[in-house]
């Protein structure tokens, strides 16, 4: 039965999943940013900063959307997670920030080569420390290292976070938002008929597919020690095989379809495996919010402000995704969302 | 600086910087779309390459109030986990409408900035409205929260946990209507005159600028207007605290014994020990008579209240004092500007009176932070008023020495890179003619 907590979870699940998706290719942005070389150096950065220009702000607000929903519906379980992870959340917001400012500060200051790489240095930075953290962050929270007692925390501020696993995961997320990013930037490169520029997001994300696939089995193979709730979740339920199943096939279609360089295909392939991966999380560690101590029920709200959140981010909603529709149909091409036409 | 010090420094020293670029982050786009409006009229190029101007502004200063105001939805839990444990049920429903409306103005600004000449002239200005409103809309949500902190209602108390909780009621608590509009005021008004006095201070160099004596005019405009509708909210907010908030009323005006006929002080220095005010200046019944509108009304004093729960008097009332000298200089600025453009008949360009202006343009902002001053410091020790103190709130993170100086240095950082960037913005921009602008999205196409 859906309840209004499960409902809320799943909002500020689908806000994550967004915000990994637009966010996350963002932050991969970044370090292709960091790692752009070759002879078409200076186009495969104009290419990221012309992707993320019109849209990094949007789509950095689902953070913003995912932590209102934790906190509104989940108050006690963002309270111990503000405590514990006080270390970790901290240097993530530090990034968080220099990421936005410095490529805005950089697309406003002149085109003077010193500042522009100066700028252009923080924000791929902070767009590789950022992921690290964030997949930090939610390696903990799985881990089940964080411990409350009586509503007080009861573990210490940097043990639970700095641990093989957690760290394994935010290279995972790291990996995984390169790869979005890769592929995203080949597509828009080929949808603008560049078709050098186009191979080198290739070759890129072919690199960062292999590296993702790699990363992913050292996670899970942690994940036995370093947070047992999930890999029993991934293992002993049955219904979560359909998920490790979609990700399998989402997976190798986003492989396959890049190495055939039919990148609309690809895209969508990335879009859905990234979601997958994250499901598979959610899915694994229900009823958990915050392992072991927060379940979805125990942490809720009251039913009423549940009701009136819920029916905020429906009017929300209303709102926002039209609007959203309009700004990538405008930047990202006559049908944004087109995915299975060959280029 | 003890434990709870640091905690309320970096609080304080967060709002305090991000609060400046929101309240930009409101106003700004006000601007942008009446110079498309004019242009759209007139056909007058000067009105595209002020609202060409106004964006880049808004472009730079909503960057770094978005990032600004994402690393306070997390420095909230970071700081006060106890209070957003225990309230994060009752005021994350303004937070949730706020995100939303923030959304949204992301999304417009978004298609604004990177649209102009790209999309419908209509859409392009449809875009732009929606900047404008979503921006007040998001600022007035996020005030509510305020006035459910200062006043809190809509639940009752049992073993340190909120029960019976009507999130509504929570909502909009009783200060809710003079704080949205005395705060959204206070963001038209002081972008107005920072925008009136660097205007004024251009067009002292360059006096036959006709794109800058548009941009002053306009300016100034909403400058005079807003600094003349304010005082007229004050009022409704000093009867709205006097009724809701007398305590805070009370610290406000250093007034320690309850009494009728209560004097209105202006300046002085609160001896908490005497319950004296020296060296002020007291006008006769002034109290009573802003505070109901009636000279003989009782006030209550500080002294009716148990001394644990005073806010800090002193500092409560300075900021108090600051607000209402510069909100009174705003205001007769404002007179003068009407005066002078009535005498005129035309927009006033005095040397003179541009030098006024130029003096005057920051005075919005320091009345918009002592203005937040007065609500904040009006409210301690309590975080949650009668509630949840502020002390009980703190996170038990045992060194919040490296968190304050990271985020102090963090926004120093932000706030000379920001400064730098729009002097040059302002200075490398050619005085004649829409420059084929370098940098900026207007650089893509």
């Amino acid at each position: 039965m859906l309840t209004t907590e499960l409902a809320l979870g799943a909002v500020m699940m689908g806000a994550l999943c967004l915000y990994a998706v637009f966010g996350g290719a963002d932050f991969g942005g970044g370090v292709w940013d960091l790692f752009a070389s070759g002879p078409r150096k200076a186009e495969q950065r104009k290419l990221i900063e012309k992707a993320i220009g019109p849209i990094w702000e949007a789509n950095h607000v689902w953070l913003i959307l995912a932590v209102v929903a934790l906190f509104a519906a989940f108050p006690t379980a963002w309270s111990a997670i503000c405590i514990a992870l006080h270390i970790p959340l901290t240097l993530f917001v530090v990034g968080v920030v220099f990421r936005g400012s410095a490529f805005t500060f950089r697309a406003y200051d002149d085109r003077n080569d010193k500042r522009q790489q100066r700028w252009g240095l923080l924000f791929s930075l902070a767009s590789v420390a950022s992921p690290i953290l964030l997949g930090m962050l939610a390696g903990t929270v799985a881990s089940g290292r964080i411990t409350v007692v009586d509503d007080v925390v009861t573990s210490d501020y940097v043990t639970p976070w700095l641990q093989p696993f957690p760290i394994v995961v935010g290279l995972f997320a790291l990996a995984l938002f390169a790869y979005l990013a890769a592929v995203f930037l080949a597509a828009e490169a080929s949808a603008a008929g560049a078709v050098e520029l186009t191979e080198d997001f290739r070759k890129r994300a072919l690199l960062a597919g292999v590296v993702v696939g790699a990363v992913a089995i050292v996670t899970f193979a942690l994940s036995f020690r370093g947070a047992p709730r999930i890999s029993a979740g991934l293992t002993e339920r049955l219904w979560t095989w359909p998920l490790h199943l979609g990700t399998a096939a989402a997976a190798t279609t986003a492989f396959v379809a890049l190495w055939k360089r039919r990148y609309a295909l690809a895209r969508l392939g990335v879009v859905a495996q990234t979601i997958f991966i994250l499901l598979g999380w959610a899915v694994s560690q229900y009823p958990y919010l915050l392992v072991p101590t927060h379940t979805l029920q125990s942490a809720a709200a009251n039913p009423r402000t549940q009701v009136l959140l819920l029916v905020a981010i429906a009017a929300g909603s209303v709102l926002l995704f039209p609007s959203l529709y309009v700004l990538y149909r405008i930047f990202k091409g006559e049908k944004p969302f087109r995915v299975l036409d060959r280029e | 600086m003890d434990h709870l010090t640091y905690a309320r420094a970096q609080m304080g020293f967060s709002l305090a910087f991000h609060m400046l670029f929101a309240a930009v982050g409101v106003a700004l786009p006000l601007f942008m779309v009446i110079a498309d409006l004019l242009y759209r009229r007139t056909g007058d190029r000067d009105w595209l390459e002020f609202s060409k101007r106004m964006a880049k502004g808004t472009a730079i200063l909503f960057a770094v109030g978005a990032v600004s105001g994402t690393a306070l939805s997390f420095e909230l839990g970071l700081l006060w986990p106890r209070f957003m444990g225990t309230f994060g049920e009752i005021i994350g429903l303004p937070f949730a409408m706020e995100g939303f409306a923030f959304f949204t103005e992301a999304i417009f600004l978004g298609i604004y900035l990177y649209g102009r000449g790209k999309i419908p002239s209509g859409l392009h200005l449809a875009a732009g409205i929606g900047v404008a409103l979503s921006g007040a809309i998001s600022a007035f949500f996020v005030t509510l929260v305020n006035a459910t902190m200062n006043l809190p209602r809509g639940f009752e108390m049992l073993d340190g946990h909120p029960i019976n909780i009507d999130p509504l009621a929570a909502m909009f608590s009783v200060p809710w209507k003079h704080e949205t509009l005395h705060a959204l005021l206070a963001c038209y008004q002081a972008t107005a005159f920072a925008l009136a006095g660097i205007h004024a201070a251009v067009l002292l160099r360059h006096p036959t600028s006709a794109l800058f004596r548009k941009a002053f005019a306009v300016s100034l405009l909403v400058a005079s207007v807003t600094a003349l509708l304010q005082p007229i909210s004050g009022d409704h907010s000093a009867h709205s605290i006097a009724e809701s908030e007398p305590l805070k009323l009370a610290a406000i005006e250093a007034h320690f014994k309850t009494q009728t006929h209560a004097p209105l002080r202006i300046g002085g220095i609160p001896d908490l020990e005497t319950g004296e005010v020296r060296y002020g200046l007291e006008i006769p019944s002034g109290l009573s008579l802003l505070a109901t509108h009636d000279p003989a009304a009782e006030v209550k004093g500080l002294n009716d209240f148990p001394r644990e729960d005073w806010p800090p008097v002193a500092k409560t009332h300075y900021a108090f004092e600051v607000m209402v000298g510069a909100g009174s200089a705003m205001a007769g600025l404002g007179v003068l500007a009407a005066f002078l453009a009535w005498r005129k008949k035309a927009v006033p360009t005095q040397r003179w009176f541009l030098w006024a202006v130029v003096a005057s343009g920051p005075l919005g902002f320091i009345a918009l932070e002592a203005g937040w001053l007065v609500t904040e410091l009006g409210r301690q020790p309590w975080i949650m008023h009668g509630v949840m103190r502020t002390r009980d709130a703190v996170t038990p993170f045992p060194n919040l020495l490296p968190p304050f100086w990271t985020f102090t240095g963090l926004y120093l950082f932000l706030g000379v890179s920001v400064v730098y960037l729009l002097f040059r913005q302002l200075r490398t921009a050619p005085m004649e003619a829409a420059p084929p602008s370098v940098g900026g999205p207007d650089a893509h196409h």
